[in-house]
């Protein structure tokens, strides 16, 4: 009985691990409802200044130092040119920058898309294979105890459990009249080539990735929540230009993160079968504004590369 | 054999008319061919490392892109300096691009490429690595690199340039002198930050070359 048990354990197993490669399946928007209000009564996370020199102060630090500089100090999750504070501004605590103290207290989450409850390192881990382009930290490795203790740092005090205003992105309302390719590619032209270059390549400074590649093989996949363009919209209208946050109106906001979503860019991790087309249907269709599988200018986007 | 013999010697002369035109040595340390264009050597110093003290700026190093847009606003005015602008106004264009792709050619000095991840104590330091966020004020080094090593033609290095030029550049922006920056980006940030402010951050990337130079 026992040995014939075994095989089919084993063909079970083999399956799990192909499915297990994805740590956090379900990556569609989290509809937040506590961002109305925003910025009267936000939560203030702790100064670095009160950091305690010991050993806890040393690995917050350590966390802090791998979410600013990702690419040096997690090189092998890291499959692009990006890094946490990319698109957590002020190294994860500006409000209504997806702050971390917002997201730290929200885990472990129920998602009922795939009835499983996800905790914070799965969060994280969903982080690095999505928007890193990479792959997940062990979750009891360095990585994650540093990252996991930063968050934890920065989240001292807030309440656990309660959606905590300035989390996420605030949503922005799409141009009655949709969004606009072409009025995209002028906005991107006159506001955001001076830093993220004319093709969206970013710029560096040596090896280092100073301005973000905001498309092609650099960038974030195809499974990244910033590939939904209400998403881009959200943060691009609050933090960008860098600094000169809310300067873009509600529609040029759009267009602008239409344009930036419009073009190729790597193959979201879940793909189904090597069909865009399933993998569309599964994860895509039913998660916000996307163009993942649609055809844009003659071409279909989604392919990868 | 003849019709080959007087084409290459036509692409040659082609090749060579720019750099006769306008010799960069001859710019820099005798000055154009108008008079009011006056020699860079006496402010920029003979490698065009500038003058510190005296707030002439290191140029040598600089890209090439980014003088030609300040000799150019120089003389617009946009950038707006009683010394430069009538020099730049005088210097033809190629005059001007010959200077300008000399001294990118020059090394910049060595600095030390100090990043958000580091310790940052100090206004100067806080202001370089982290920014000061409730004022929408980025770091430093999101735009122009660990270090202040400047990014492309739009973002220059900081460190390299004097405490006395980087914190005259701050000023000229708070008061209006200067609105050469694309965007405004360094504009308004520039207008937020007050007189310890400028000092502090002007101090601390000058010192970053320094520390860099004694490695």
């Amino acid at each position: 009985m026992r040995m014939r048990i075994k095989p089919l354990l084993l063909i079970a197993l083999a399956l799990s691990a192909s499915a297990e490669d994805i740590v956090m399946e379900d990556q569609s928007q989290i509809v937040t409802g506590a961002v109305v209000g925003a910025g009267v009564h936000d939560f203030r996370p702790p100064l670095e200044s009160a950091l305690s020199d010991n050993a806890y102060g040393k690995l917050v630090q350590e966390g802090r130092a791998v979410f600013v500089d990702t690419r040096n100090r997690a090189p092998e999750f890291v499959g692009n040119g990006l890094a946490c504070a990319n698109c957590h501004l002020e190294q994860g605590r500006k409000a209504n920058s997806a702050p971390l103290w917002a997201a730290y207290t929200m885990y472990p989450a129920y998602r009922s898309k795939n009835d499983r409850v996800n905790s914070y390192v799965e969060r994280i881990q969903g982080c690095f294979q999505f928007s890193m382009n990479g792959t997940a930290p062990p979750a009891d490795g360095p990585v994650i105890a540093a990252l996991s203790a930063y968050s934890y740092w920065l989240a001292t005090g807030a309440p656990t459990g309660q959606e905590l205003p300035g989390r996420g992105y605030p949503a922005v309302p799409e141009p009655s009249d949709g969004y606009d390719l072409v009025q995209g590619e002028q906005i991107y032209a006159s506001q955001c080539a001076v830093c993220h270059g004319d093709n969206g390549q970013g710029q560096k400074s040596g090896d280092d990735y100073v301005f973000p590649p905001l498309w092609g093989a650099d960038s974030f996949n195809w499974g990244a929540g910033m590939h939904r363009i209400n998403t881009a919209a959200a943060f691009i209208k609050e933090s960008m230009p860098l600094g000169k946050g809310g300067s873009l109106s509600d529609a040029q906001a759009w267009h602008v993160a239409a344009y930036m979503n419009s073009h190729e860019r790597p193959q979201d991790p879940r793909l189904i079968d090597g069909s865009v087309e399933k993998t569309r249907d599964k994860y895509h269709a039913n998660d916000g504004e996307n163009l993942y599988g649609k055809t844009v200018n003659g071409q279909m986007l989604g392919k990868g590369m | 054999m003849n019709v080959l013999r007087w084409t290459s010697c036509l692409l040659l002369l082609a090749v060579s008319i720019p750099i006769h035109a306008a010799d960069s040595v001859s710019v820099y340390t005798k000055g154009g061919a108008n008079p009011a264009a006056m020699a860079c050597i006496t402010c920029h110093g003979a490698e065009g490392e500038g003058m510190g003290a005296a707030g002439f700026p290191r140029l040598g190093g600089l890209s090439a892109e980014y003088m030609k847009k300040q000799l150019t606003d120089f003389a617009s005015g946009e950038r707006a300096n009683p010394i430069m602008q009538p020099i730049a106004a005088a210097l033809s264009a190629e005059e001007a691009h010959a200077v300008s792709t000399m001294l990118a050619d020059k090394p910049w000095p060595a600095v030390e490429r100090v990043g958000r991840a580091a310790a940052a104590l100090g206004v100067g330091e806080i202001l370089a690595l982290r920014g000061a966020w409730e004022r929408n004020i980025p770091e430093c080094v999101a735009c122009h690199g660990p270090g202040g090593v400047g990014v492309g033609e739009a973002f220059p290095p900081l460190a390299g340039q004097s405490t006395q030029y980087i914190a005259a550049q701050l000023n000229a922006w708070r008061q209006g002198a200067r609105n050469n920056d694309p965007n405004d980006l360094m504009g308004h940030i520039a207008r937020k930050l007050t007189d310890a402010e400028v000092g502090a951050v002007a101090q601390y990337f000058a010192g970053l070359a320094e520390k860099g130079a004694g490695q």
